[in-house]
């Protein structure tokens, strides 16, 4: 059993839903990155997601651009996202990678899986890698014991739903709407009708992310996903500094409890 | 059947890639999950256009009629005279509508696009050619076009921005990153991913996720098919060396796939060699990258220590990409082709000696191919013969040449 299949049980045994947060590491540098996920996990997140800082990432909205373009002018080594995994892992929180995919592809699949193993990270979420050009990563992971959560969208047809699942473990990643990361007004109706689709064809936890910025929000995804994913809006928290993104982890730690069951998703 | 009539019936010829787009190790869909079922659905509907004669007849009259094909091989001997008295011939993609090879592709993905059902086309620019070429298509078949460009670029080919502005096109210029081709290929594909049910995201080269590079390279296959038929009648022979210059690689996918299957005739590719490749200022991606994964496909790279791509640098805005067409990659390492590089100074110095020699201003992507020519030709011996992609005209260079040689002053 996973840590993050041990993780998700303690949540529903809780009855509610997870909250995971994302922040690059190295942003704005390598040690500030250490503080701000650190009050991440003491606001109240279960995980979090340590983001690779990527010269290209077309998946991601300005705020997330800008942060890794900051990170990276600071002079962010690839390498230092173990440092920051374990940073997490020795203060006791759950931490996943999220990563492009050519940063790991050149450092060398094996070698990022072992290095990330060794600072106690959990696995990778992966927004340029499908499983169907994964069957590196597949074995590696089983090798190391590390989770892959991949992603369905809303464009997904049943059958890459089936198959991404079923390469999937730890939890699935469901994007809430097309489009790049970034706080959004609503989440959309679609992100709903995504997981009840995803549901159908797996019992992994299905975590719902891009565009969740507020307690509200987080209230209510987790009435329908079993994890809500929050990122941009802890970037822009970021800039303020620990004490907001501790602020905006207790907002969504509550909003993740207040789940109704009847919650209506936004139009 | 018309001159251009056989570029849709090569399909399933042995040089494609496996039905996951993968040449050799290289190509593949590095992609979002939420473009997949765009890329199925491009994939699909290319598949069924081929097998369609009406899809085929209409591409074929559009190129004919309104694109100009079949395009000139014209002789080019004073210039050969400077190549050591080697024949060489140019393939003269300069003379099509719009101004370069970019025609040819951007008439079978807009065909492609009415076909989908969609109504809206994005697509990425360096230069401009490509963008000028796909606001053009656009115009023709009613298309709503929008086009990013790099800052940088705007600012150095202004006038193809008024261009694209004439022929209905928005223009974003997009100022993240190093504010050139590889930032505006991130700025479309993030459209395309929020727009997707809408928008056809037409890219301009033979790289990025399958089908791209087959798909282009497919469209562009007339050059080489021309050029074959029309070196056989002019000098009764193959020739020694086909040259090409090559940035994502799509004039050079396409005039190579005319000569692959004759093994005498070497295919021979030129990067951007920039400042000289010890300056680190070059876009020479396949003579000094290293295999990686960007915009979708797996390939030849300009990447640093820890993965992050190199910003590419080249006098010419249509070559300073820091990545390649995966074909490329595999005509690399199985030695079908060869890559080497020529820098700005080279390649300027082609550039005008083609003006002076040939009254021909060719653009400064191709004047790579041009200077590379020149080496090959000293090479061969006063018997070689030489076949070169002019894959496009200067006259949207003027204003870097004029800098360049001193016609006006540097501001």
């Amino acid at each position: 059993m996973s840590a993050l299949n041990t993780l998700f049980e303690r949540v529903k045994a809780e009855d509610r839903a997870a909250l995971i947060g994302y922040l690059p590491a190295g942003y704005p540098a390598v040690a500030e990155s250490k503080d701000l996920l650190t009050a991440m996990l003491d606001g109240g997140c279960d995980l979090v997601e340590v983001g690779v800082p990527y010269s290209d990432p077309v998946m991601d909205g300005p705020t997330i651009q800008a942060a890794a373009g900051t990170a990276l002018r600071n002079g962010f080594r690839l390498r230092e996202t173990f440092d920051v995994v374990k940073a997490v892992t020795d203060h006791g929180g759950h931490a996943v990678v999220m990563t492009y995919w050519n940063p790991v592809h050149h450092y060398g699949v094996d070698a990022f899986a072992r290095d990330l193993a060794a600072a106690g990270g959990h696995g990778l979420i992966t927004p340029d890698l499908v499983p169907d050009e994964a069957e590196d990563w597949l074995d590696v992971s089983e090798g190391h014991g590390l989770d892959r959560i991949f992603l369905v969208a809303p464009s997904s047809s049943e059958e890459r739903i089936v198959r991404t699942v079923k390469a999937s473990s730890g939890f699935v990643y469901a994007t809430a709407v097309m489009g790049v990361t970034g706080a959004r007004e609503s989440v959309g109706a679609g992100a709903a009708e995504l997981v009840r689709r995803t549901r159908a064809h797996t019992d992994l936890p299905i975590g719902v992310g891009l565009g969740v910025r507020s307690g509200d929000h987080a209230a209510e995804v987790a009435s329908f996903a079993d994890a809500v994913i929050v990122g941009s809006a802890f970037v822009t928290a970021a800039q303020e500094g620990t004490g907001a993104v501790r602020a905006l982890a207790e907002e969504l730690a509550g909003g993740v409890r207040r789940k109704s069951g009847h919650a209506t998703v936004a139009p | 059947m018309s001159e251009a009539s056989t570029v849709t019936e090569q399909r399933r010829n042995p040089h494609d890639p496996d039905e996951r787009g993968h040449f050799g190790p290289y190509g593949g869909r590095f992609m979002p999950e939420a473009l997949i079922g765009a890329l199925d659905e491009l994939a699909a509907e290319y598949d069924k256009a081929q097998r369609d004669p009406a899809f085929t007849e209409e591409f074929d009259t559009l190129l004919r009629e309104y694109a100009n094909r079949p395009s000139l091989l014209t002789e080019a001997p004073r210039f050969a005279e400077h190549a050591g008295g080697v024949r060489i011939f140019l393939k003269r993609e300069d003379l099509n509508h719009t101004g370069s090879h970019k025609i040819n592709n951007v008439l079978g993905q807009a065909l492609l696009t009415k076909r989908m059902g969609k109504k809206r086309v994005i697509a990425e620019t360096g230069a401009g050619q490509h963008g000028v070429a796909t606001a053009t298509a656009c115009a023709l078949m009613g298309l709503d076009c929008t086009v990013y460009m790099g800052q940088v670029d705007t600012e150095r080919q202004a006038l193809n921005v008024a261009r694209m502005n004439l022929l209905g096109a928005t223009v974003i210029p997009v100022a993240t990153g190093s504010r050139t081709l590889k930032d505006a290929i991130n700025e479309a594909l993030r459209d395309w991913v929020t727009n997707v049910d809408t928008t056809h995201y037409l890219l301009g080269t033979a790289a990025g996720a399958h089908p791209f590079p087959m798909m282009v390279r497919n469209f562009h296959t007339v050059i080489g098919e021309e050029a074959r038929r029309q070196i056989l009648e002019k000098a009764g022979r193959l020739p020694d060396a086909v040259a090409a210059c090559v940035g994502g690689g799509s004039n050079a996918i396409g005039i190579f796939h005319g000569f692959i299957d004759d093994p005498d005739v070497r295919l021979v590719g030129f990067e951007p060699g920039g400042h000289g490749i010890e300056s680190g200022e070059h876009g020479a991606t396949l003579s000094h990258g290293t295999p990686g994964v960007l915009h979708g496909a797996r390939s030849y790279l300009l990447q640093d220590d820890d993965g992050q791509t190199i910003e590419a640098y080249s006098i010419s805005a249509g070559l300073d990409y820091p990545g390649v067409g995966p074909e490329h990659a595999w005509l690399k390492d199985t030695g079908r082709a060869e890559y080497r590089s020529v820098t700005d100074d080279e390649a300027m110095d082609a550039f005008q000696l083609l003006s002076r020699t040939e009254g021909i201003i060719p653009a400064i992507e191709s004047a790579h191919a041009l200077a590379g020519a020149l080496v090959l030709g000293r090479e061969l011996g006063p018997d070689g013969l030489i076949v070169v992609s002019l894959s496009g005209r200067g006259d949207k260079d003027m204003d870097t040449a004029a800098k360049h040689f001193g016609y006006v002053e540097d501001s």
